[in-house]
């Protein structure tokens, strides 16, 4: 069971204690047709697992029915010369393919998609600039931990390294971003790497693989059947947390007096927010979710403290920086989260628990270290927490609530009218949050937007806000959301997007309109690249060097967004007043038959609070333009 | 910084090398050298790399690693517990006045000489990278032409096999 070596004592008490044994035997003992029985209960072969005897066809039709025989049913894409033979098969399949308008976007559509639905995500390009467009949502995918499959094109293996035409080495060039990825030059290899891909993608700590298939391999004749042995003797996810580990974790948290959950992303993907409700009830400690974990507990929880990092909360921030506690569950110590690291939570002990071992310690040291699944690990945790409190009791949290909860009022999330007339984008977000409510998606793009849209729509349940977190890629939102609407087509879905990010993917609204994916998207128009704008204004002493983007108030309004959603078939509209707001927001939940495009113009001179400036410790957190908290009323 | 000797058993893919070394580059690691060749299970091959790294260090290094698909079995190796070898060729300067002075001192060493032309000799050794600097010493006076150098190899004592209690485990 061991891949590591016996270097860190803790490492090698979690690594050694491992997933059960016996399905892994069974996976390597099986063979295709005899066992289907056991197979199904243990394949790691993912979808409904037909058997499929011996057919003759090509690569391209194996590639079509790989995918089809793995469960997947949406597939974002485009075309070219190294993908062509793959796309004739792909007419005649029951699977949805959804042609895009660039391939970034059938990437971050990919993404959006298996972030609501929890299923891999599949996009498909040409060799070459279509590979290379699929670059920013695979590193993306990375960054986030999104289950992704990327399949490519590639030019015939006789003439790959002689620079032929849209030649790119796309597994060279996505090596350092991807969870693995396979260069295919022999058809007969299709199944087997499929199937791998996808388990790859979506298992242990999810993330993106690169198929890249040589079009000979696409043309030549094979053998199909299925389901393929899947056959990788170095990738052994643990799933399971060592017992020990977590009745120390138990014991910590008994004797904590300032606990906080500290919850992140991790606890989404692993589908894991009613056990995490559990061992937050169970413990009456105060969770924090962080901005890829908004919504894997409710906002309205009297144990949510809010977001912590950067933008966070005060309450959130102050509970991580006074804690004696955190109980680090599926997040990873980001440096939008810690602020300056060595001055993040100095007087706390560390319980860290995540799939990927290699993300504990990483950043922060970790007291208990757990690796495994914080679906497996956290009941776990929460029975030894009960066995501890039933022996020792509940520790006593009263003094610790009495100081975040004077910190929750004293410092609700808010914002200050603008000066100059314009509308409040804050308020634009809380309103549209406020009138479509929790079982909409909201998709947002990078910048101010983003993290107002983090701040003032109320998340009630997970996968139910999407953003690019890690890499922060401006342009997602459009992209996500078309993709989260064709895994979710029954719920509202929003782009929350900002008028720079917006002209950057904003070419699938053609393919949302014409496909019939009625995304709704809220421009929230400050006619500038608005969080360097913020930060230009706090410390560039307001010189506003190339921020400027002249599509707002008062401004040549290129594009004019109204006569670019009507350009693209989408109903369009502008809000310029506070007045409109409810109602436009009303307008367009009330259009499902196409998508709606909303500019809503507001003030460029709005900033996001509070905020830790970089560089700083989390002390330091400013809930506006040079206010620190006043401390002393603490106590 | 000290010196970490790794074994690393990884499946013989097209690209592992580059999966490897590009992650060294990328987490910013410091590689000092690397060795990599087949081992006696075919479809499997042995790295050796030699990373400068403190304590934190190297566990993130050992654990990214452990990420690569490709890489079955990582064990650190001590000098305690392995047998580590570099081996080099360097080409010295040598005429009908000097030449007996370099092949002696190549005896002292243990080394051999593999060519000799009229104004040069190529001497082969193996060893302790210690050992090589030394011989190296020796030989500078002479006058040295080039020198070329394996990563280092090493192998842990005793009858334990890594690649077989690795494919047991597996």
């Amino acid at each position: 069971m061991s891949k590591g070596s016996p270097i860190s004592p803790s490492l090698m008490a979690t690594k050694s204690a491992g997933a059960p044994k016996a399905p892994e035997r069974a996976d390597r003992t099986a063979d295709h047709a005899g066992v289907v029985a056991d197979l199904a209960a243990v394949s790691p072969v993912l979808g409904p697992n037909n058997v499929v005897p011996p057919t003759v066809m090509t690569g391209s039709q194996a590639i079509v029915r790989s995918l089809e025989e793995l469960g997947v049913d949406d597939i974002f894409g485009l075309p070219g010369g190294a993908i062509l033979p793959t796309y004739d098969p792909l007419m005649a399949s029951s699977m949805n393919h959804v042609l895009v308008r660039h391939e970034q976007g059938a990437g971050h559509a990919a993404q959006g998609y298996a972030m609501v639905t929890g299923r891999v995500g599949v996009c498909i390009a040409t060799s070459g600039p279509g590979a290379t467009n699929l670059v920013t949502a695979i590193m993306d995918a990375h960054m986030d931990s999104v289950p992704l499959v990327a399949i490519t094109g590639q030019v015939s293996s006789g003439v790959i390294g002689t620079d032929a035409f849209q030649e790119a080495d796309i597994v060279g060039i996505t090596m350092p971003i991807t969870k693995h990825s396979f260069l295919v030059t022999d058809a007969n290899d299709i199944p087997h790497v499929m199937a791998e891909a996808f388990h790859l993608a979506a298992t242990g700590r999810p993330g993106p693989v690169l198929v890249d298939v040589a079009k000979d391999a696409q043309q030549g004749q094979m053998t199909f059947s299925w389901p393929p042995k899947i056959d990788l003797p170095g990738y052994r996810p643990v799933t399971r947390g060592h017992n020990k580990q977590v009745r120390e974790a138990a014991k910590l948290i008994a004797a904590a007096s300032k606990p906080v959950l500290y919850v992140g992303g991790g606890v989404v993907k692993a589908h894991a927010s009613a056990e995490l409700r559990e061992l937050a009830e169970l413990t009456g400690a105060p969770v924090v979710t962080t901005l890829m974990a908004r919504g894997v507990f409710p906002d309205s929880h009297p144990q949510h403290v809010g977001m912590p990092g950067m933008h966070g909360t005060v309450s959130a921030v102050t509970a991580l920086q006074q804690s004696d506690l955190l109980i680090t569950l599926g997040a990873r110590f980001d440096d939008r989260v810690t602020g300056v690291l060595k001055t993040f939570a100095p007087y706390a002990k560390v319980i860290h628990a995540d799939i990927d071992p290699a993300e504990i310690s990483k950043n922060r040291t970790a007291d208990v270290p757990i690796v495994g699944s914080v679906k497996e690990i956290i009941p776990e945790l929460t029975e030894a927490v009960r066995s501890q409190f039933d022996a020792a009791g509940t520790p006593d949290l009263t003094t610790w609530w009495a100081f975040l909860n004077n910190l929750k009022d004293t410092y609700p999330l808010g914002w200050t009218e603008p000066e100059d007339g314009l509308s409040a984008p804050q308020r634009v977000i809380e309103r549209i949050g406020a009138l479509t409510g929790p079982e909409g998606i909201y998709v947002a793009g990078v910048g101010q937007h983003q993290m107002w849209a983090a701040q003032f729509i109320k998340y009630e349940r997970p996968h139910a806000w999407l953003n690019s977190g890690g890499a922060g890629t401006m342009g997602y939102a459009v992209p996500a959301a078309m993709g989260a609407k064709v895994g979710e087509p029954d719920r509202v879905v929003w782009a929350i997007d900002g008028d720079g990010c917006f002209q950057m993917t904003n070419q699938e609204l053609a393919t949302c309109a014409i496909n019939k994916i009625p995304i709704k998207v809220a421009v929230i128009n400050n006619s500038s690249l608005g969080m360097v704008r913020q930060w230009q204004t706090l410390f560039y002493e307001g010189r506003y060097s190339n921020t400027d983007l002249n599509t707002g108030h008062e401004t040549v309004r290129i594009p004019d967004f109204v006569k670019l959603g009507e350009a693209y078939g989408c109903a369009s509209f502008r809000c310029e007043r506070d007045e409109d707001i409810d109602a436009t927001i009303q307008k367009a939940l009330e259009i499902n038959d196409r998508p709606v495009v909303i500019d809503f113009v507001v003030s460029p001179d709005s900033m996001v609070w509070p905020m830790v400036p970089a560089g700083v410790s989390n002390d330091q957190i400013q809930v506006a333009r040079n206010m620190t908290p006043e401390w002393e009323e603490e106590d | 910084m000290s010196r970490h000797t790794l074994s690393v058993l990884v499946e013989d893919k097209p690209g592992v090398l580059t999966r490897v070394a590009s992650l060294f580059a990328r987490r910013a690691f410091n590689i000092n050298s690397l060795a990599v060749g087949p081992t006696e299970v075919p479809g499997m091959s042995r790295m050796t790399v030699v990373v400068d790294a403190d304590g934190d260090l190297i566990e993130q290094v050992t654990k990214q690693l452990n990420k690569l698909v490709n890489v079955i079995k990582i064990v650190e190796l001590t000098s305690e517990s392995s047998v580590q070898r570099d081996h080099i060729l360097v080409k010295v300067r040598a005429d009908a006045a000097t030449r007996l002075q370099v092949t002696q001192a190549a005896d002292l060493f243990r080394a051999s000489v593999v060519d000799v032309s009229t104004d040069s000799v190529v001497i082969e050794a193996t060893g302790h990278p210690e050992k090589l600097t030394a011989l190296l010493s020796v030989l500078e006076p002479f006058g040295i032409r080039e020198i070329v150098q394996s990563g280092t190899l090493a192998v842990g004592r005793g009858s334990r096999s890594m690649s077989d209690r690795a494919l047991r485990s597996a």
